[in-house]
C-alpha cells in the first residue's frame, strides 16, 4: 500500500513538473504502447495495442462487441491494470506492469454507457462533484460555464431521474468536462438513446467537445456513429487495432480484408493480380495498389453498375431486389454463380431473372487471398 | 411487479356468488380487528383523568424513555455491525466471503428469548462463566441484567435485518457510479463516503426500521433480562395486579409507538427512489473485489468476533447445558411433549391462517372495491400489533365474553392467526400477483365455469404461494412467545414457554434441549425467507 502511495505521489509530482511543458510541446495527448490485458481464464481481451491520440482530437475506437474496445477504455481510465505495455497521458506514464496511477490522479473524464449520474444529488451537484478543490466562487462559475456549454441552464435543480435520456447524456458529459480533464473517454455514449434522438444528441455532443477543445475517445460498435462523428477511427478486431485513419480513408481504403468486411457492405470477387491490373470475371480492372497472384477484390455495392445485357456475352441475372425509397439493393448472380450486391438509384426498376451486364467503377482494391503464397 | 396485475381487475366472480364472497371476506377482516377494537374500547372506558393519574403513578414516561433508548441503541449498534459486514462480504476479497455471508445472516435463526437464555446461561449467576471462574475465587460477576443485556441480545440477533438490506442494495448498486466518482478525482474512501453511503441510505433506513420494530415489540429478551420497556411493564402489570385499565393504556401507548415506526417504514419503502441505471449491456467485466491486502486480518477478526458472539457462543452454551443435563439424568419427556404441543399449535395456526388468507388475498387482487380493500388493510393491522398486546386483549375479552373458548387451544390459535395472517397472505398474494388475469379469461373462453377455473387454473398456480405461506406461519408460530405464554390452556407447555420459564428460574439444563429443537425449526423458517431474499437480490 505504502509503496503504491509513494509511486502515486511521485507520479503526481512528475505530472506537475512536466505538465505545462509537455502540453504545449507534445501533440500527443495519449499514447498506448503495446498494451495488453489478459483476464482470468486466459482470455486476452487487449493484445499489444499501440495508439496515439493528438491533443484536441476526437477518435473513435470502433469494433464489434467483445473486441476489447471497452477494456481498452477501462485500461486508459485506470479501472483495470495493464499486463504489458504502457499508457502515457500528456507524456506521463500512468500505467505499465509496474506503474498504476489510480483513476483519480489521471485527469481523465469518463462518460459511461448508462451515464452513471449520482442518483442522490441534483444536476448542479453532479456537475460540481469534480470541482471540490476549487474555491466556491470559481466552482459556481465553472459549473455555470459548463451548464451553458451543454445547454443545461435551467435544469440545475433537477434530479437525474427527472431528466430525459438526452439531458442525462449531456449532464454526464458536462460533469466529465467540468474539471477540465486531459482526456474524455466515452463508452458507447449513444447506445441508450432512441434512434430518433441519437442523431441530434450526437451532433450536440460533438459540438460541445469541439467548443471545449477536449481530446476525446469514443468507444462504439456503430460504424455510422464512428464515421460521422470523429476525426480518426481506430478499428479494433479481436483485441488488436487493425487500422487508424480518417473516416473517408477508412471506407475507401481498408487496410485488410477483415476491416473491409467490418466497415460498410462489401462484395468480394476472386481475381489474379498482375501489378497494376487484375483479371477477374468482370474483365480487367485497374487497382489502387499493385497486387500480384490470387487476390480477393473488394467491390462496394455503390461501385457496381448494371447495364442492359449485350447479345453474345454470357449474362448475369437479377436474383433479389430490396427497395428502400432513396435507393435500392439488387442482388445479381454472375454467370460463374457468384452473387454480388449492387446499390443503385431508383430511376430504373429491376425484376427477378432479368438478364444484365455487370461493370465496376475502377480503380479497385484487392487483398491477397487467404492461404495463398 | 407487485402491482402489475392489480390495475386490471378481471372480475371473474360475479353476482350473487360475488356478494357472498365479499361478506365472508368482510367477516374475516372484522374478526382480525377484534383484539385492537377491544383494546381501544377498554382504554376508552378508563376516562382521561384516571388515565393520566394511572400513567403518572407507574412512571409511564420512564417506560417510554426505556423503550426509546433501547430501540435507538439497538438500531445504531446493529448498523455499526451490519455495514462493515455487508461491505466486507460484498465488495472485498475477504477470505471466505461466501461463508461469512451465510454466517452473518444466521443469527436471525435465534429468537430473542433463546438469545436471552444463552446470555444468562453464559454470564448470569450460576452461568458457565461463573462456574469457570469460581475456582479462582470470583464470587460475583457484573450483572448482565437490564439495559446492557437487552441491548446485547437484541443487537446480536437483529443486525442481520440491516445486513441483508444493505447487502441487497450493494448488489443492486451500479459500479460505474463509483467509477465516475473516481474519474472525478475522489479516492476510494472519499467515494465511499460521498457516493456509496448516500445511496445506501434507503436500504439502511429500511433495515434499521425493521430492527426498531422488532426491538419495540420484543417481549422475550427484555422480560428475561428484566429491562422495563413497554412489553415487560405490560406483562408485569398483568401478572401482579391484574389491573386491566393500566395494562390496556400501556398497550395502547405501545401500539402507537409501533404504528409510528410502521408508517415510517412504509414511507421509506414507498417513496419513489431515484432509479439506478444498471449496466445491461454485459460488456463491463464483473466487478473486481477490492483487495484488502494486509488489512484482511483486522477484517477477519471483526467478522470472527461478531460470529463468535452471535452464533458460536449461543450454540456452545446450549450444547454445554444439554450435555450437562443429559449427564445428570434430566428427563427428555417434557421436551418431547412440548415439541408435540408446539407442532400441533403450529399446524393449526398454519391451516387456519391459509384458509382465511386465501379468500382475502384473492379478493384484494381480483375484486378491487371498497369492501375488499378495507379487508386487506384490516388484516395488516395484526402485523403491527406486538404479540403481548394481542394476547392481553384476548385474555380480557375471553375472560369477559367467551368463557367457553377462553383457556382453550382455539383461543391461542386465534391469537396466532391475528398475528401471522399477513405472512400467509403476503406469500399467497405473491403467487397470485404473478398470475395474469388473462389466464382466467382464457379458461372461461375454453368453456370452463367459475369452479373449474378455480380448480384447474387458479389453485395449481397459487399452490406454491399457499405452501410457502403455511410453512412460514407454522415456523413463526412455533417461535412465538408472549401470546403462547398468556393464552395457553393450563398445563399446555410448548418449546417457547419451556425455554422461557426454565431460564427465568435458572434451570438452564431444562432450557437447553427445547432451545436446540427450536433452533432447528427456526433455521428452516429463516432458510425459507432467505431463499426468497436471494431471489430478490438476483433479480
Amino acid at each position: 500500500m505504502s509503496e503504491n502511495e509513494f509511486e502515486n505521489s511521485m507520479l503526481s509530482a512528475t505530472a506537475d513538473l512536466y505538465d505545462s511543458a509537455l502540453r504545449t510541446e507534445s501533440p500527443a495527448g495519449l499514447c498506448l504502447h503495446g498494451v495488453s490485458k489478459r483476464f482470468e481464464g486466459g482470455v486476452t481481451a487487449v493484445n499489444e495495442v499501440t495508439l496515439t491520440v493528438r491533443n484536441g482530437e476526437l477518435l473513435a475506437l470502433l469494433g464489434p462487441s467483445g473486441c476489447g474496445k471497452t477494456t481498452t477504455l477501462r485500461l486508459i481510465a485506470g479501472f483495470e491494470r495493464v499486463d504489458a505495455g504502457s499508457i502515457e497521458i500528456d507524456g506521463v506514464v500512468v500505467a505499465s506492469p509496474t506503474v498504476h496511477a489510480p483513476t483519480e490522479k489521471r485527469r481523465v473524464g469518463m462518460v459511461f454507457q448508462e451515464y452513471a449520474l449520482f442518483p442522490h444529488v441534483n444536476v448542479l451537484a453532479n456537475i460540481q462533484f469534480g470541482l471540490r478543490r476549487l474555491p466556491a466562487d470559481k466552482k459556481s462559475a465553472r459549473a455555470k460555464e459548463v451548464l451553458e456549454l451543454a445547454g443545461l441552464t435551467g435544469l440545475e435543480g433537477r434530479m437525474p431521474h427527472e431528466l430525459s435520456g438526452g439531458q442525462q447524456q449531456r449532464v454526464a458529459l458536462a460533469r466529465a468536462l467540468a474539471p477540465k480533464p486531459a482526456l474524455i473517454l466515452l463508452d458507447e455514449p449513444f447506445s441508450n438513446l432512441d434512434a430518433s434522438l441519437r442523431a441530434r444528441v450526437r451532433a450536440e455532443v460533438r459540438s460541445i467537445l469541439r467548443a471545449s477543445n477536449t481530446t476525446a475517445i469514443f468507444v462504439t460498435h456503430d460504424q455510422e456513429e464512428a464515421l460521422s462523428l470523429v476525426d480518426r477511427v481506430a478499428v479494433m478486431l479481436d483485441g488488436t487495432v487493425k487500422q487508424v485513419t480518417a473516416p473517408h480513408e477508412l471506407y475507401r481504403n481498408p487496410a485488410t480484408r477483415a476491416v473491409a468486411e467490418f466497415i460498410g457492405d462489401a462484395n468480394f470477387l476472386p481475381g489474379i493480380g498482375y501489378g497494376d491490373t487484375i483479371e477477374c470475371e468482370l474483365g480487367t480492372l485497374a487497382t489502387q495498389k499493385p497486387a500480384r497472384g490470387p487476390v480477393d477484390i473488394l467491390l462496394r455495392p455503390e461501385n457496381i453498375e448494371l447495364l442492359p445485357a449485350s447479345p453474345g456475352l454470357p449474362a448475369s441475372r437479377v436474383r433479389h431486389t430490396l427497395f428502400f425509397g432513396h435507393d435500392q439493393l439488387i442482388t445479381v448472380q454472375l454467370p460463374s454463380g457468384t452473387f454480388l450486391d449492387a446499390r443503385l438509384g431508383t430511376s430504373d426498376g429491376y425484376v427477378p431473372d432479368q438478364p444484365l451486364q455487370v461493370t465496376v467503377r475502377s480503380p479497385v482494391i484487392a487483398y491477397k487471398r487467404a492461404g495463398s503464397q | 411487479m407487485i402491482s402489475r396485475w392489480r390495475a386490471r381487475t378481471g372480475t371473474s366472480v360475479h353476482g350473487y356468488f360475488g356478494d357472498l364472497f365479499r361478506v365472508v371476506v368482510l367477516l374475516i377482516a372484522l374478526l382480525m380487528l377484534l383484539p385492537l377494537a377491544y383494546l381501544l374500547y377498554r382504554a376508552a372506558g378508563v376516562g382521561l383523568p384516571t388515565a393520566v393519574n394511572l400513567l403518572a403513578r407507574t412512571r409511564a414516561v420512564h417506560i417510554l424513555w426505556n423503550s426509546l433508548l433501547l430501540t435507538c441503541s439497538v438500531t445504531t449498534l446493529s448498523l455499526a455491525l451490519a455495514l462493515p459486514l455487508a461491505w466486507l462480504t460484498v465488495r472485498t476479497d475477504l477470505p471466505g466471503w461466501r461463508i461469512w455471508t451465510i454466517l452473518a445472516m444466521m443469527p436471525l435463526v435465534i429468537p430473542s428469548y433463546v438469545g436471552g437464555f444463552t446470555l444468562i446461561a453464559m454470564f448470569g449467576p450460576r452461568g458457565v462463566l461463573q462456574e469457570l471462574l469460581s475456582p479462582f475465587g470470583v464470587e460475583r460477576l457484573p450483572s448482565i441484567y437490564g439495559f446492557t443485556g437487552a441491548l446485547w441480545v437484541l443487537t446480536l440477533f437483529t443486525y442481520p435485518y440491516i445486513f441483508m438490506s444493505i447487502r441487497a442494495a450493494l448488489h443492486r448498486f451500479d459500479p460505474s457510479i463509483e467509477e465516475a466518482a473516481r474519474s472525478l478525482g475522489y479516492n476510494g474512501w472519499q467515494t465511499f463516503l460521498r457516493v456509496t453511503l448516500p445511496n445506501l441510505r434507503p436500504a439502511i433506513t429500511a433495515g434499521g426500521l425493521l430492527v426498531a420494530l422488532y426491538t419495540v415489540s420484543d417481549f422475550g429478551a427484555v422480560s428475561l433480562l428484566r429491562f422495563n420497556s413497554f412489553t415487560r411493564a405490560i406483562y408485569v402489570q398483568y401478572l401482579s395486579s391484574f389491573d386491566r385499565n393500566l395494562a390496556s393504556l400501556l398497550s395502547l401507548a405501545l401500539v402507537v409507538m409501533t404504528i409510528i415506526l410502521l408508517l415510517l417504514e412504509r414511507n421509506s419503502r414507498g417513496r419513489s427512489r431515484p432509479r439506478y441505471y444498471r449496466s445491461s449491456a454485459g460488456v463491463v467485466p464483473p466487478r473486481q473485489r477490492i483487495p484488502l491486502a494486509r488489512q484482511k486480518w483486522p477484517a477477519l477478526i471483526f467478522c470472527g468476533s461478531v460470529i463468535l458472539m452471535a452464533l458460536i457462543m449461543p450454540a456452545g452454551v446450549i450444547l454445554f447445558w444439554l450435555l450437562r443435563g443429559l449427564a445428570s439424568g434430566e428427563s427428555l419427556v417434557p421436551v418431547w411433549t412440548a415439541t408435540l404441543n408446539s407442532f400441533r399449535a403450529g399446524v393449526m395456526a398454519a391451516v387456519a391462517a391459509t384458509a382465511l388468507g386465501l379468500p382475502i388475498a384473492y379478493a384484494a387482487i381480483r375484486m378491487a372495491g371498497r369492501v375488499t380493500n378495507f379487508a386487506a388493510q384490516a388484516v395488516y393491522v395484526g402485523y403491527g400489533l406486538p404479540g403481548i398486546v394481542i394476547a392481553l386483549s384476548l385474555v380480557f375479552f375471553g375472560a369477559n365474553f367467551m368463557p367457553l373458548v377462553y383457556q382453550t387451544l382455539w383461543m391461542l390459535v386465534f391469537a396466532y392467526v391475528v398475528r401471522f395472517l399477513p405472512q400467509a397472505m403476503g406469500a399467497i398474494q405473491m403467487s397470485l400477483l404473478q398470475m395474469n388475469p388473462r389466464l382466467e379469461e382464457a379458461g372461461h373462453s375454453l368453456g370452463l365455469g367459475n369452479r373449474a377455473v378455480f380448480g384447474r387454473i387458479i389453485a395449481p398456480l397459487a399452490r406454491p404461494g399457499v405452501l410457502a405461506g403455511m410453512a412460514l406461519v407454522f415456523l413463526t408460530t412455533v417461535k412465538e412467545l408472549p401470546a403462547t405464554l398468556l393464552l395457553s390452556p393450563t398445563g399446555f407447555s410448548t418449546l417457547a414457554t419451556q425455554i422461557w420459564s426454565a431460564t427465568d428460574e435458572a434451570f438452564f439444563t431444562r432450557a437447553a434441549a427445547p432451545a436446540l429443537v427450536l433452533l432447528a425449526m427456526s433455521a428452516c423458517s429463516i432458510l425459507l425467507v432467505l431463499m426468497q431474499e436471494e431471489k430478490d437480490v438476483r433479480e
